[in-house]
């Protein structure tokens, strides 16, 4: 069942949600398997900064019901290490590459995208706006007017289909999505993790979390998701990447259903790393089942 | 890397039979017959999940799996036969030691980095507390089948844990309360270890304030050690960076690509978590 998404055609509508799945290590754990049997119809990479990132102190994690509170804080290698030592080796993967990036000023988020424009190793961009803007202290994601600001900068950098991720932290996320498509964004993903937070088990007051605050994950969050992506599918033309607690191909049928074009896994590949396959599998098989073309 | 102590598992999650159960005074040792992954090399470790009710416990829980250095391993039939120690103390090893034979488990591996050999003429010297005795099982029957000798020194809670020791050969054991064995720390029976012959690899498992005693000791008298340390883990493959420990040198490295075993040099100090 391929798929259009942004000029680029997918073998089936499941891809990986960025810093879910680390393509590099994970050929590291299970070798030549992982290529010959990659889960994912397009691979998301982690979230690139300019600057390289040791990420946040541990504890990172936090079991909650059905669902994880992470607190990794973006450890990567910075743009120069991404391009000389990742990028070769994301290139031999056997799937389209869609970096991830992030920055705290439009500058740097320029700098980002050029850099990466230049490569023909990237077949498209992901905008991480999950992040405050260290000149004016709001988050660039939450605020439709800061992030179309930003947006007109970044866009005419590029010439590559530029996906916008959209954080769930706001009061207002259709507005923010329709900002983004005022602007230019080629695409808009869905649903970042929620800010949470995990209390000590056995200090009161105290966080458990190295970084006290964190972004919740998995099946707890995925009626959180359905709304949100329903909402903005609703309010914009461009496609949707829909995400949030995905596990099987009944979830992922239930976010194209709610007008997702593309359905993204994450904490479920921490569970079974070949989710991204199964799931693919079992949408098939509902479509076979069905008959009609949910997607 | 070449001659790096890892065996690469099959991509993705399987499901395995539980073909036995057994328990060992407070510890429960669970036998699976893998039919498609390979013999681990001792050190690596496996996620595993209950394939049914994993989820609904304490607290709701619990979500993710869980990681587990194998105990022991051999062929036997079409495949391997693994074992798991464990402990329950919380919804996760909750949920697996209320597992029987026949029910089926969910893993991943074999994962990480195992042990490598002493080398230079030094002697292997094991030491492990609590479910940390694992691990040293397996590397210990290595040593004993290449004719090394593998003295093992185990720290347990209590006599209701020490039974734990039955899983090694010939193990010294102290337990915290003195119910069984020497009265104090595990880390009392390596000084003296150490006192009689000092040129010895330490390969240690267990909580952290005992891997950082071992590894102070180690330190301090110029001993090298090899240790195989825990964190929680989401994913165990790499994805999550979670599980990450600080290097001396500064940064981090992630525990499930990296380690699980580490040399104690890197190591500032082991972490509390």
């Amino acid at each position: 069942m391929s798929v259009a998404f942004c000029g680029l055609r997918l073998a089936h509508p499941i891809v990986n949600g960025s810093g879910t799945f680390d393509a590099i290590a994970a050929r590291r754990a299970f070798g030549d398997a992982l290529v010959e049997h990659f889960p994912f119809a397009a691979f998301v990479s982690k979230t690139i900064t300019l600057e390289p990132r040791q990420g946040n102190p541990p504890p990172r994690l936090y079991e909650t019901p059905a669902g994880l509170i992470n607190s990794i804080g973006l450890p990567n290698k910075g743009l120069r290490g991404y391009l000389d030592s990742d990028l070769p080796e994301l290139a031999r993967l056997p799937v389209p590459l869609i970096t991830n990036v992030m920055g705290s000023t439009a500058e740097e988020l320029c700098t980002l995208v050029e850099a990466l424009d230049d490569r023909d190793e990237v077949d498209a961009l992901e905008l991480n706006v999950s992040c405050p803007n260290v000149r004016t202290g709001l988050d660039i994601g939450a605020d439709p007017v800061e992030l179309a600001a930003v947006l007109r900068e970044v866009r005419p950098r590029t010439g590559k289909p530029l996906i916008v991720k959209l954080t769930p932290n706001t009061a207002d996320v259709g507005a923010a999505a329709q900002a983004a498509q005022d602007a230019g964004a080629d695409a808009v993903s869905l649903i970042n993790t929620l800010r949470a937070y995990a209390p000590h088990p056995e200090r009161a007051g105290v966080p458990w979390l190295g970084n006290a605050t964190g972004g919740l994950s998995g099946p707890a969050i995925r009626a959180v998701a359905l709304a949100q992506v329903r909402e903005v599918a609703g309010r914009v033309a461009i496609p949707v990447v829909g995400m949030g607690g995905v596990q099987t191909g009944v979830h992922a049928a239930r976010m194209l259903e709610v007008g997702a074009t593309l359905v993204a896994v994450g904490t479920e590949s921490f569970r079974d790393p070949a989710a991204g396959t199964r799931i693919s599998r079992e949408l098939d098989d509902l479509f076979a089942k069905s008959g009609d073309n949910i997607g | 890397m070449t001659d790096e102590p890892r065996t690469l598992g099959p991509f993705g999650r399987r499901t395995v039979a539980i073909t036995q159960r057994r328990e060992l005074g407070a510890y429960v040792v669970l036998a699976v017959a893998d039919t498609e992954g390979p013999l681990p090399r001792a050190g690596q470790f496996y996620m595993l999940a209950a394939a049914q009710r994993w989820g609904g416990g304490s607290d709701e829980r619990p979500f993710l799996p869980r990681a587990f250095s194998v105990l022991r391993a051999r062929e036997a039939g079409a495949g391997v036969r693994l074992e798991f120690m464990l402990e329950a103390v919380g919804p996760g090893t909750e949920r697996l030691c209320e597992l029987a034979q026949g029910d089926r488990l969910h893993i991943t591996g074999p994962l990480g980095v195992g042990f490598d050999r002493p080398g230079d003429g030094r002697r292997a010297l094991l030491c492990g507390g609590g479910v940390g005795t694992a691990p040293l099982a397996i590397w210990q029957d290595e040593l004993l089948a290449r004719g090394a000798p593998a003295p093992a020194l185990l720290g347990f809670r209590d006599a209701a844990h020490a039974p734990g020791a039955e899983l090694l050969h010939n193990a010294r054991v102290a337990t915290d309360d003195g119910s069984h064995g020497h009265h104090g720390l595990v880390t009392d029976l390596l000084a003296e270890e150490l006192d009689a012959d000092a040129n010895a690899v330490v390969y240690a498992c267990g909580p952290p304030p005992m891997l950082e005693a071992v590894r102070a000791l180690c330190e301090a008298r110029g001993v090298a050690c090899r240790l195989a340390l825990e964190s929680g883990m989401a994913c165990g493959f790499g994805a999550c960076f979670g599980c990450v420990v600080p290097l001396r040198e500064g940064g981090y490295l992630r525990l499930c690509v990296d380690g699980p075993v580490l040399d104690g040099a890197r190591l500032a100090e082991v972490p509390a978590h």
